[in-house]
């Protein structure tokens, strides 16, 4: 019996790749296809602001709400902070993966590669939680302030508008210092894969022609990381513009993108309205992907 | 840019600005959690005092007592549980589908099924909050269940189709030749030809669900998972000393099973899940 369901199979190729192939396609299809399809179908509806039910019916009205200037601003100050966070994690990255991929024998590499990827896999709450714990007022980062004798520096610090807040926990620093840590393994993984592809003979060859190691870095070996240093920025760039946890834990009540989007379709049950702002994040992630491609960062992945 | 002076250093030492900017990047990277294992152990209550004015071991029974945690610690076992399940039979259908077979849109698979881990959680989570109320789905276990299996299939996928390449075809078809029906030899050759990778994958699967959260998020009505249990106390603490056992607990629980799924894969270059 076995055996003539077996040849039957044998003998039908494209039976056998239906059966395999329906499970997952159609799961994608149905679940996650049709969400985003639902999504986009909600953002054309809107919000009766007097009965607080979600009026069926095609309109532009969510998307015009999109560029009040309190939502432009939500999506400016999403934007820069994605910006600074990828700036401080390609900082932080590059010397980390240039001794990965130049001067770290194949044990060390092992080791480096473990100690990078481990916090990625550890808990992401438990990481951002790590840190309520450090910036706390009365956390290490004000003890050793005061140990070094800067705590007056780091009231200063605090008193500046912007950046500041009443602690560190809460304030626009504390979201940038944990956006870093949560994401630069992100940013130190494909820099240290673009520098292992970089011959070392090119950087001799580059010394021995007269340049000198600054020049010879920024001539030779930051051009060739590069496109790493673009692949690893999608991650950090897209992660931050999508994230709600760590605004909410140690913002004020200034809005980024994923909290405004969590409190419209929460608070107020303005799921339209919330559907729309999540357009915001998906075009300027394709925009930036675009930029990415032309510059070559997907020859690094 | 302490990488300056490297280049010059000719042999295989490193300058030490570089080594500097090395070790600090990796401190940055662990010294929080570090933390996190001292802060478990603190004999404060409310507040976060560095360093901490003793050390007890009484809040880790205490913890591991209490009603709310463990009913979470119980929800986020069993979706992971469920999502991993489905996971697997997905991401390995299509990784066999994809290694076996030419087909139209063969591309695009990996491309579709990777998607809901690269796009920004909030859009996977939103877009899916938005169909469960066009379609009025009460939100429930499952909802949260179908959300994690989404985003858990690529990482099945990925480490079952990286093992099928760099296995040879020879076995399967010496297999065949030799009699066995195509059961069999799924059985007794292609099953423990992936059986590693399919354990690691599943490793994967179950800390990247037990993980989540923000997705959690939109899909789960009023249940908690345990990271959205972490995620409340963190915005109203009640409990600090439990919430910092739990803390640890859930670094525990998902390290070290990845530190083995390493393991198991280590001396093969299998583990694309590596990229979360």
């Amino acid at each position: 019996m076995l055996n003539r369901i077996s040849t039957y199979f044998y003998l039908r190729p494209k039976v056998v790749l239906a059966l395999m192939l329906l499970p997952p396609m159609l799961w994608f299809l149905v679940v996650y296809i049709g969400s985003l399809i639902t999504m986009l179908i909600n953002s054309f509806f809107y919000l009766d602001g007097f009965t607080g039910k979600v009026i069926h019916e095609f309109t532009l009205r969510t998307y015009i709400k999109l560029f009040d200037p309190i939502n432009l601003q939500i999506f400016g100050r999403t934007t820069l902070m994605a910006a600074s966070v990828t700036l401080a994690c390609i900082i932080i990255a590059f010397p980390l993966s240039y001794f990965m991929a130049r001067f770290a024998s194949q044990r060390m590499k092992t080791f480096l590669y473990l100690a990078v990827t481990l916090p990625l896999w550890s808990s992401y709450v438990v990481r951002v939680y790590s840190w309520k714990l450090i910036l706390a007022q009365e956390g290490i980062i004000s003890w050793f302030a005061r140990l070094i004798h800067l705590d007056w520096l780091l009231q200063l610090y605090l008193n500046l508008p912007g950046v500041g807040g009443p602690s560190l926990s809460i304030s626009a620093t504390g979201i940038f210092i944990v956006f870093v840590y949560i994401w630069l393994p992100y940013m130190i993984i494909p820099i240290q894969t673009a520098l292992e592809r970089v011959p070392k003979s090119l950087l001799e060859a580059s010394g021995d022609l007269g340049a000198t190691p600054a020049q010879t870095f920024r001539t030779v070996l930051l051009p060739l990381a590069f496109p790493g240093v673009v692949a690893g920025s999608i991650f950090t760039f897209s992660l931050t513009l999508g994230d709600f946890i760590v605004p909410q834990l140690f913002g004020n009540s200034s809005f980024y993108i994923g909290k405004a989007v969590l409190t419209y379709q929460g608070t107020s049950g303005n799921i339209p309205l919330a559907a729309a702002f999540t357009m915001g994040p998906i075009i300027i992630m394709i925009v930036y992907l675009l930029i990415a491609r032309r510059l070559g960062a997907f020859d690094a992945l | 840019m302490p990488s300056k002076n490297s280049s010059q250093s000719g042999g295989e030492r490193a300058a030490w600005p570089l080594k500097f900017g090395a070790v600090g990047a990796i401190l940055f990277l662990h010294v929080p959690l570090w933390l996190i294992f001292l802060y478990a152990f603190t004999t404060e209550e409310s507040a976060y005092t560095f360093p901490p004015p003793g050390l007890t071991l009484k809040w880790i029974p205490q913890a591991l007592a209490n009603p709310a945690m463990q009913s979470a610690l119980y929800l986020s076992i069993r979706v992971a549980f469920l999502a991993t399940i489905t996971a697997l039979v997905l991401g390995t259908l299509a990784a066999a589908a994809v290694y076996r077979y030419d087909f139209f849109g063969k591309e695009s698979v990996s491309f579709m099924l990777i998607l809901p881990l690269a796009l920004p959680g909030i859009v996977t989570g939103i877009a899916m909050r938005s169909a469960i109320s066009l379609i009025h789905i009460p939100f429930s276990f499952w909802t949260i269940v179908i959300g994690h299996a989404t985003f858990c299939v690529v990482v099945v996928y990925n480490n079952v189709l990286a093992r099928f390449r760099r296995s040879s075809n020879s076995m399967i078809e010496a297999s065949m030749d030799l009699g066995a029906n195509s059961f069999q030899t799924f059985w007794h050759i292609v099953l423990p030809n992936i059986g590693t990778a399919l354990l690691a994958g599943a490793i994967l699967a179950f800390s990247l669900s037990f993980d989540e959260v923000i997705v959690t998020t939109f899909t789960a009505g009023n249940q908690q998972t345990l990271p959205i249990w972490i995620f409340s106390q963190m915005l109203k603490p009640r409990n600090r000393p439990i919430t910092n056992v739990t803390a640890m607990l859930v670094v525990l629980i998902t390290a070290l099973p990845i530190l083995f799924a390493q393991r198991i894969v280590a001396g093969s270059s299998d583990s694309e899940g590596g990229s979360k």
